[in-house]
């Protein structure tokens, strides 16, 4: 019997297309994936992501334990109301999983981690926090809605309490602020502006849920997410990330905090002695310039050597075929993908196709 | 419930076939194979005058999720394909008996027609997969 979360009832009554995502019922799209994908990228979208998983941390030992749990150093937030983006590594330097951890008090942090690797992530957290003086307390009755589109903010801020409109429109990029039960964040996972939000009561998020649609705010389903975050070329776990790939092979360097070089932070060996080689490959972008789609799994051919498609689709914004392709670190220019036993030309380009409503990609290329 | 005209014939791969009156066969994707899939947004399609042979791959449908294989129902040469979809994949989604056809065959053995699935052996096939 898969989950459901706190909307649910909303995507039954919408007649929404429902799939199994990491043990929970989620809509896939409400009528047209296309058509909530263009409202985000030129209005406003709402997804429901309760299946994801919140974590609260709390304790004087908060601060090491994530110091030593993380790739990425929450020392970088410096106060109250910061977040970051970061992957959890195991001891051979592959990705656990990536997740973007909040500081919401002198000794307290939120993590929000994937749906789909909740159990191992708990177990790995547990474990590692149990000698600790940290309490690790997942919030599974949480709501967690994105709000995301050019319009979204504006739309969404007079719906929520009195007084965290003011504090959440003041928000900067991976901001965040609470009150009342209620936390906003100014993060995403579709290249547009926006904020996620993790509401306690399930019926005020209910409340909220039903007033953003009133405002016009569509709908959006698992399907558009997956082809906004690629568009944005924002990796998904699972796919573009996995425990058999470090971050540095995986685009996701900039997220890794060497310094200072004394935090032994859990993988740090392994990634070290990868780092001082030089990482043999990097994930890519590739824009297809013949016709097709590609897809996962696909092999990629290159002047430096062999690759694979690590998430590929079709990208609505830019009426063409994408992909995020891991790839010898050195691959440039053109290549080409096997798709369906047909070589068909591709161009590398930079993994971020669409950001803000506009394409960062020449089309003409 | 997907639409199921009464004057076509079916396969159990959900596709439609319909004889024409200069004795071709047009061949497409049924509405409950088109819901199914999602919106389309890649088609491809065979070369005109190339031959196929019974289950030969004459098509492939790509949505936003997946890719399909469309088999060739019969043996026969390709006479047309539906060029439109080339820009307007959506239109099987929109119209997949009409506008959104994909392939006209001639068959070499039209009497292989006869034994596919009537409107209504479709229609009881299509209520078995769901129970």
């Amino acid at each position: 019997m898969s989950k459901r979360t706190p909307i649910y009832p909303r995507h039954e009554s919408a007649g929404a297309r429902l799939v199994d995502f990491g043990g929970w019922q989620m809509p896939l799209h409400y009528g047209s994936q296309m058509d909530e994908h263009h409202a985000v990228r030129r209005h406003a979208g709402v997804f429901d992501v309760s299946h994801m998983t919140v974590v609260d941390l709390a304790g004087d030992g908060a601060r090491d334990f994530l110091r030593s749990l993380l790739a990425n150093d929450v020392d970088k937030l410096r106060q109250p109301g910061r977040g970051l983006y970061g992957c959890m590594l195991n001891y051979k330097g592959g990705v656990i999983d990536d997740l973007i951890v909040y500081r919401t008090g002198q000794s307290a942090y939120r993590m929000v981690v994937n749906a789909a690797t909740r159990d191992k992530d708990l177990a790995w957290i547990e474990r590692h926090a149990a000698p600790l003086d940290v309490t690790v307390d997942e919030r599974a009755e949480a709501i967690m809605l994105a709000v995301q589109g050019p319009k979204a903010m504006e739309l969404a801020a007079p719906l929520l309490p009195s007084g965290l409109e003011q504090s959440a429109a003041a928000l900067r990029n991976f901001a965040c602020c609470e009150q009342d039960g209620w936390f906003v964040a100014r993060t995403g996972y579709t290249g547009e502006s926006g904020w996620e939000l993790i509401i306690d009561d399930a019926r005020a998020g209910l409340d909220f849920w039903d007033a953003l649609l009133a405002a016009g705010v569509q709908p959006c389903g698992l399907g558009a997410r997956d082809t906004l975050r690629l568009e944005a070329g924002l990796s998904l776990y699972g796919q573009d990330l996995d425990e058999d790939h470090s971050p540095l092979v995986s685009g996701l360097t900039w997220t890794v905090a060497w310094e200072p070089a004394e935090r032994n932070f859990i993988g740090r060996a392994a990634i070290q002695s990868e780092q001082s080689a030089g990482p043999r490959l990097t994930l890519a972008g590739l824009l297809l310039e013949d016709r097709g789609i590609m897809r996962h799994g696909q092999r990629v051919f290159t002047a430096a050597g062999e690759g694979v498609v690590t998430s590929g689709g079709f990208a609505p914004t830019l009426g063409r075929s994408i992909a995020l392709a891991r790839v010898p670190a050195d691959a440039a220019g053109h290549c080409e993908v096997e798709i369906r036993n047909a070589h068909r030309r591709a161009t590398l380009v930079k993994p971020a196709f669409v950001r803000n409503g506009q394409v960062l990609v020449d089309l003409d290329s | 419930m997907s639409d199921v005209p009464e004057n076509l014939r079916y396969t159990s791969d959900h596709e439609w076939l319909r004889l024409e009156d200069d004795g071709s066969v047009t061949v497409g994707i049924t509405d409950h194979a088109q819901e199914a899939l999602g919106e389309l947004v890649y088609v491809e399609l065979p070369e005109s005058g190339s031959d196929l042979g019974a289950g030969d791959t004459c098509a492939v449908v790509e949505s936003v999720k997946a890719a399909s294989d469309v088999y060739s129902p019969l043996p026969g040469t390709v006479m047309a394909t539906n060029e439109s979809l080339a820009e307007q994949p959506e239109l099987v989604n929109g119209n997949p008996y009409g506008e959104g056809w994909l392939v006209r065959l001639q068959p070499t053995d039209s009497s292989a027609l006869e034994s596919l699935l009537n409107a209504e052996a479709y229609t009881r096939f299509l209520a078995e997969a769901e129970d």
